[in-house]
């Protein structure tokens, strides 16, 4: 392992993706510039439109036209889904970052801005939902700047969300500045970078642990199993393989349509990423595992485990928790690509249906029957919808920008020497 | 003996929690640990057992609020037969329960002749549901813009103004009493009782207190109205349980109640606990300050940790490749001494060997001539 | 400056305030602080 030689390797890179940059400017961009009706992109067109009425029916209705919100079910798939599992989901942003600039795991350096990339898109389509949610979206902005309501937990969200969405903006920015051709601003971001790694982090620990304690006000309204002064912990926690199980998920799905876009120290990287990130994801879940365990042991609530409610809790453990957590350890043992793959789809599972759990289903679980909430078709739709656009501005910005790849005026060097040198040709 | 016990203890205290003495020396009463609400505020002392259900409190509120009239009107009782909960047109509702509890009391019993729909051992009951305007209010604890806050008359007030639609007072109330106005797309407000607060800055009695025709509805100092409700139970310990239900219920509620039965038998929760909202969540509301305070020394430090590794580690690469450049370097001049060792030493042989050749062929030389000279010599003689 | 506080709730908005705008004092001074403190040092850094 000489310098020369990965020297050399990141030479023969640059060429590679020179070639590979005028490969995608004649073939990708009249893709996008001509859209192709293919069967995704049909399903795709349809789920924007009738997201478009909807969002007419939303702000000139109300809520009540398309919601099926009450005054007992004040929160709904909304709030349950975008804000609550996109949150969780986009989690991939600060641990990979932490993991690479913090933990000083360098082999995760390809990994990064397409987790940062899609940590920044989750939260702004967070943002973008919740002005769905929210009776009079043009307030948003009253919390931090009008009227802080500061013994909220909502308002420690709020500020977090906020902020963090400005640090992953930032963070983001270098691959657009880089793509523009702005050397100069770009470099003085990428500077950047160790404080934003440590700023996102401490935004993330709050905000995600944060979104848990929402619910610790409301001890008569959550089923026992799933209220806990642990709350907080566990969404953070939770949110360490979340965003992991998301990061490799999504890297497959990135491997299956935008392969052509990856250069090669990405696709070099990529299966150790995927190893690395389902040994510690493995681990975290079984560490969970354990704290969730402590929590049933703490508030003695053994006996509910033998009610309908326990099969429930037991099944999102088991089936989404301690069963993802064993296919990555076999899958990090047995250097299984595929398998850790399989995991993460489960793991991602998981997390909604514990969200999902906590903000809808053990909501509220006294409540008869007929009083319970179930979501409209519109409110599905909607939610859809806002995925559908984040897929879309996810292959727009990949199909422009340098995410999959490393520009080549802008490789990333293992001592700067190196990459002054490239940084001058 | 030189340390005391309270010494002692004074010193653990201090050093456990130095922030606790300061508290008590520095903020005053109300300010310290404990708060005790409002002097004075105001209550409602709701008597489960003298409410008839004649929804005269409803059509009162209806009124004060200027709310659109309901579909059936409020002489109309047979609304009773289904249990409700406020909505955004009715801040205060009368539910009706039937218990099977029998109940001696003379004003039970004169209730079931009323509406003589009580039949054997069960008794009906009518219970008013409107906000508790609690002493700690969960929905201001829970409000990110400071839009519900509590009065110093006892009321929790709502500022539309300030209102952002989150609905998280709703979640966050346990009496389930803010409700929403969903079909209102532009300027939607969160709507509650309000316990008539104008009414009250003008000195008069809320609307529902004034109307009720049976007194079940008392208005007073809160302080007056837990005596006054303490008072009734002493007296009548078979009327009513021993209970008065809001003195405790979240931290407290400025709307009491009295009941003959058990309450959760008229739809009202004991599983509540004593715990106000702002304690549920102070626990992890003071976390927040602490990891910013220290995650990112701790970050830093595990970042300068793992740099300080990654340094040491291209030092000791740099180490080796100096010192096998060394070790490379002293094996090719000890080669090259020893080659110059072999060549000058083949070079000597060479030479000695020339040399020798050259005084060979010289002594030839010479052998030839002085064999060349005898011959001469010889045939001269000759 | 003394106020009375009567109930939590007030308390906890008035203290949870002031603790905010410390904590942002925080996160503008540690990184400022590193700053000094390792202005000494040799510059390695590699990003």
């Amino acid at each position: 392992m000489g310098l020369q030689d990965t020297i050399k390797n990141r030479l023969s890179n640059n060429e590679l993706i020179k070639n590979s940059l005028m490969k995608s400017n004649l073939i990708n961009n009249p893709l996008i510039n001509k859209i192709e009706w293919t069967p995704l992109n049909i399903i795709t067109a349809i789920i924007l439109f009738v997201g478009f009425i909807l969002t007419i029916a939303r702000f000139f209705g109300g809520l009540g036209t398309v919601t099926n919100l009450d005054d007992n079910n004040p929160w709904g798939l909304w709030i349950g889904f975008d804000l609550l599992c996109g949150v969780a989901l986009a989690a991939g942003g600060y641990v990979t970052s932490s993991a690479c600039y913090i933990f000083g795991l360098k082999r995760y350096h390809s990994a990064v801005r397409p987790a940062i990339l899609t940590a920044f898109l989750g939260y702004a389509l967070v943002v973008f939902a919740l002005n769905y949610d929210v009776g009079r979206p043009w307030r948003l902005p009253y919390p931090i700047f009008y009227s802080p309501g500061t013994s909220s937990l909502l308002f420690e969200v709020g500020l977090c969300v906020f902020l963090y969405l400005n640090v992953l903006f930032i963070e983001f920015t270098p691959a657009a500045f880089e793509w523009l051709g702005l050397k100069k601003i770009r470099n003085f971001v990428v500077g950047l970078t160790m404080l934003l790694t440590i700023f996102g982090v401490v935004l993330s620990t709050l905000h995600q642990s944060s979104l848990g304690a929402l619910f610790l006000i409301a001890p008569s309204k959550l089923h026992p199993l799933w209220y806990s002064g642990y709350l907080p912990v566990y969404f953070f926690i939770s949110s360490m393989f979340a965003g992991m199980s998301m990061v490799i998920f999504e890297g497959s799905l990135a491997h299956k349509y935008l392969h052509h876009k990856m250069d090669e120290t990405h696709l070099s990287e990529s299966d150790g990423v995927v190893l690395g990130f389902s040994k510690a994801a493995s681990f975290v879940m079984m560490g969970y595992l354990g704290i969730k365990l402590i929590g049933l042991s703490i508030d003695n609530n053994w006996h509910h485990l033998f009610t309908s409610w326990g099969l429930w809790f037991l099944f999102e453990l088991i089936g989404f928790v301690a069963l993802p957590a064993f296919i990555y350890a076999v899958a990090a043992r047995e250097k299984n690509v595929k398998l850790a793959r399989v995991a993460s789809i489960l793991g991602v599972l998981g997390i909604i249906l514990n969200r999902l759990n906590i903000s809808l289903v053990a909501f509220n679980w006294q409540l008869p029957l007929d009083q319970r909430y179930f979501p409209s078709w519109m409110e599905i739709a909607i939610s859809v919808f806002v995925v559908t656009v984040g897929i879309v501005a996810y292959r727009l910005i990949t199909a422009y920008m340098p995410i999959l790849y490393e520009h080549p005026n802008y490789k990333h060097g293992d001592d700067s020497k190196n990459k002054h040198g490239h940084q001058e040709d | 003996m030189t340390i005391t016990r309270r010494k002692f203890l004074g010193w653990i205290g201090g050093a456990a929690a130095g922030s606790a003495t300061i508290a008590g020396t520095l903020a005053h009463g109300a300010s310290n640990k404990e708060f005790k609400g409002y002097p004075n505020s105001f209550g409602v002392l709701h008597d489960i057992t003298k409410c008839i259900g004649c929804r005269k409190c409803e059509q009162a509120c209806n009124e004060i609020n200027t709310m659109p009239a309901p579909e059936k009107p409020f002489d109309d009782l047979s609304i009773l037969e289904k249990e409700r909960r406020t909505t955004s047109t009715a801040h205060t509702v009368v539910n009706k329960f039937i218990s099977s509890v029998p109940n001696s009391s003379n004003n039970v019993e004169q209730n079931k002749n009323i509406n003589g729909d009580a039949s054997g051992n069960s008794i009906a009951l009518y219970v008013k549901k409107q906000c508790n305007h609690c002493l700690e209010p969960a929905c201001a604890s829970a409000c990110f813009v400071k839009a519900f806050k509590k009065d110093k008359t006892g009321a929790v007030t709502y500022d539309a103004s300030l209102c952002v639609g989150c609905r998280y007072c709703m979640v966050a109330c346990s009496f389930n009493i803010p409700t929403y106005e969903y079909d209102e797309p532009l300027t939607p407000r969160v709507m509650k009782c309000t316990l008539c607060l104008p009414l009250i800055q003008e000195g008069k009695l809320p609307a529902c207190v004034q109307i009720c025709p049976r007194e079940a509805l008392i208005f007073g100092e809160r302080t007056e109205l837990i005596k006054q409700a303490r008072m009734r139970i002493q007296k009548h310990p078979d009327k009513y349980v021993d209970h008065i239900y809001g003195e405790h219920e979240m931290g407290g509620t400025s709307w009491l109640y009295l009941s003959p039965v058990s309450f959760s038998e008229v739809g009202m929760r004991e599983d509540l606990g004593t715990n106000s909202a702002p304690e549920l969540t102070a626990g992890a509301l003071s976390a927040v300050p602490i990891v910013v305070g220290l995650w990112p020394v701790l970050l830093t430090g595990v970042y300068a940790i793992s740099k300080r590794k990654e340094k040491i580690a291209q030092e000791e690469l740099e180490q080796a490749l100096a010192a096998a450049r060394d070790e490379a370097e002293e094996i090719t001049a000890q080669k090259l001494a020893e080659l110059k060792k072999k060549m000058t030493k083949e070079k000597e042989t060479a030479v000695k060997t020339e040399v020798k050749k050259v005084l060979d062929e010289a002594a030839k030389r010479e052998k030839a001539a002085q064999e060349a000279k005898a011959d001469a010599s010889a045939e001269e003689e000759k | 400056m003394e106020q009375v506080f009567y109930t939590l709730q007030d308390f906890m908005v008035h203290t949870k305030g002031i603790t905010y705008l410390i904590m942002g004092g925080l996160l503008a001074a540690l990184p400022l602080f590193w700053l000094f403190l390792t202005g000494r040092d040799e510059k390695n850094k590699t990003f």
